[in-house]
């Protein structure tokens, strides 16, 4: 029996989890250069429709890896990844992306980086006009809608690239620790962002950061994993309810948690450290 | 006009006047440098006269055409050798110490394949120019950040429309380089050959007027040589910097 994307997408079967990934395993072949590298798994996720999961790791675990599976840019070695109860083949429509790196178009003023994906998929010139307007307002660009990326900080270039991939009205959205490359406080401020814009857009979020306290404060659950081959060795429900912003982090239990994941990957770490 | 600027032209300035001093005074005989006041109005004099017309449309359409051979050809080139890691292991080197060679030793080679004219002009302004912008487009293409890919990929775009809407746009400033090199080598090859294989040409004018002692047309028509390349450059630079702009991050 076939079944339409069209149904698919717009059917929420609740019962049914948004993205799964079953016995997950990513192998890369050195081509007789010495010992294929196992980078991830076997992982077996659920992700429910509209929740935030965080994912923390040791360097090198495979987290990338993990987003890359998800995203359709990687393909597993063994196991099967579904989006929308649909094999992953390819990018899955529905599906967006911000990377640590900054991926601003450089070429492009705000307003044309945050129109590219719109106008590429040929939507409507009224629709994209609104859409983008609404999401530069959003992510606080108002200023900056003609500016070019070169003059904006990094922390404007990375909503810029959120912006980017909001307007696209993703139902998935991986973020690859977005916000590695900027300072504490605005970790901090652009972590409100997101939870503002994960409660706006109801999309199912999974982040993926080392930083526990980021992990702590914005997500429904977070996975931790282990070092290389990366798999889940914990998965720990945070129970904030989804009107929480950053003042979290002065809550008793936000210590705990952080506390109760660093504990866990403590010893992952460490391996990391003494085998490089 | 910023201050740095102010200075450069005081520099140029002071320089041309103490030459026209010297030369005035006969510091410096008129048998060896004319004045720069007596090569504007030679320079004036050839352009009022017409008689030099020909030579500076030959002169600047080979420079044309062998800066677009060179831009296009070494884009390909090098684009091509990109693709390819091992044969740029192999040819990398090769191309760093390319321009240890003088290319110009090459002369009777391209007499004997294009005769005395425009096309071994061109052939060796190429050869001069190609390099230095297969050089740049290894570069640019090297600095392409993967994640641009990635960001790419994750909106549906095939290879092609990646390579044209963000592979080009995202190397081009570096390409530029090479844009800019190619011009100035397409100058200096073709001026330079028209000294030894052309009957036509600025360089040839040149070379004509120094032959029959007419220092004043010489002077005049090198005068005119480095105002052209002066604009051409200028030209070039006012876009350089808009690329470059774009990559200060």
């Amino acid at each position: 029996m076939s079944v339409s994307p069209a149904e698919v997408a717009v059917v929420p079967d609740t019962a049914m989890p948004h993205a799964r990934l079953v016995g997950v395993t990513r192998v890369f072949s050195r081509r007789g250069k010495g010992e294929d590298i196992h980078a991830l798994g076997p992982i077996d996720l659920d992700l429910k429709r509209g929740e935030f999961f965080s994912v923390v790791g040791p360097s090198g675990c495979g987290k990338s890896t993990l987003l890359d599976v998800l995203a359709g840019l990687a393909t597993p070695t063994s196991g099967t990844a579904e989006f929308e109860g649909r094999p992953i083949a390819g990018v899955p429509a529905g599906v967006g992306a911000v990377f640590q790196e900054d991926a601003s178009f450089p070429w492009l003023s705000v307003t044309d980086n945050v129109a590219f994906g719109l106008r590429r998929a040929g939507v409507d010139p009224a629709e994209i006009a609104r859409r983008v307007d609404y999401a530069i307002g959003f992510m606080g660009l108002r200023g900056f809608a003609d500016a070019y990326p070169a003059q904006l900080s990094g922390g404007m270039r990375q909503r810029v690239c959120i912006a980017r991939t909001l307007v696209m009205q993703p139902r998935l959205i991986l973020l690859d620790e977005p916000f590695g490359a900027l300072d504490a406080q605005t970790r901090l401020l652009m972590g409100d962002e997101l939870l503002r814009m994960w409660r706006e857009t109801g999309a199912t979020v999974l982040l993926i950061t080392h930083a526990l306290d980021e992990a702590a404060m914005l997500a429904d659950r977070v996975g931790v994993m282990s070092a290389r081959p990366g798999v889940f060795i914990d998965i720990v429900a945070t129970g904030w309810d989804a009107e929480r912003d950053s003042r979290i982090v002065s809550h008793p239990r936000f210590g705990d948690l952080t506390g109760h994941l660093w504990e866990r990957l403590r010893v992952e770490s460490l391996k990391h450290l003494r085998e490089g | 006009m910023t201050r740095e600027g102010w200075i450069r032209l005081l520099v140029i300035a002071a320089a041309v006047a103490a030459l026209e001093l010297a030369c005035r005074l006969g510091w410096v005989p008129v048998t060896v440098v004319i004045p720069p006041s007596a090569m504007a109005a030679s320079l004036v004099d050839i352009l009022a006269s017409g008689k030099h017309w020909a030579d500076i449309v030959i002169s600047l359409r080979s420079v044309a055409i062998a800066a677009v051979l060179s831009i296009g050809l070494g884009f390909l080139v090098g684009a091509v050798i990109h693709a390819w890691p091992l044969v740029r292991g192999a040819v990398e080197p090769l191309l760093a110490s390319y321009y240890a060679v003088p290319t110009f030793m090459f002369y009777p080679v391209f007499i004997i394949l294009f005769g005395v004219g425009p096309a071994a002009i061109v052939a060796i302004a190429v050869l001069l120019a190609i390099v230095s912008m297969i050089s740049a487009t290894l570069v640019g293409l090297d600095r392409i950040p993967l994640v641009l890919r990635k960001t790419a990929r994750m909106m549906h775009m095939g290879p092609a429309s990646r390579a044209l809407l963000i592979g080009l746009p995202a190397a081009l400033p570096h390409l530029f380089t090479g844009v800019k090199l190619a011009v100035a080598y397409a100058f200096i090859g073709v001026i330079a050959s028209e000294f030894i294989l052309s009957g036509a040409g600025m360089g040839y004018a040149i070379a004509y007027a120094y032959n029959n002692f007419d220092n004043r047309e010489m002077y005049g028509l090198m005068l005119l040589i480095i105002l052209v390349v002066t604009v051409v450059n200028t030209g070039l630079d006012a876009v350089d910097r808009r690329l470059q702009a774009r990559l200060r991050r």
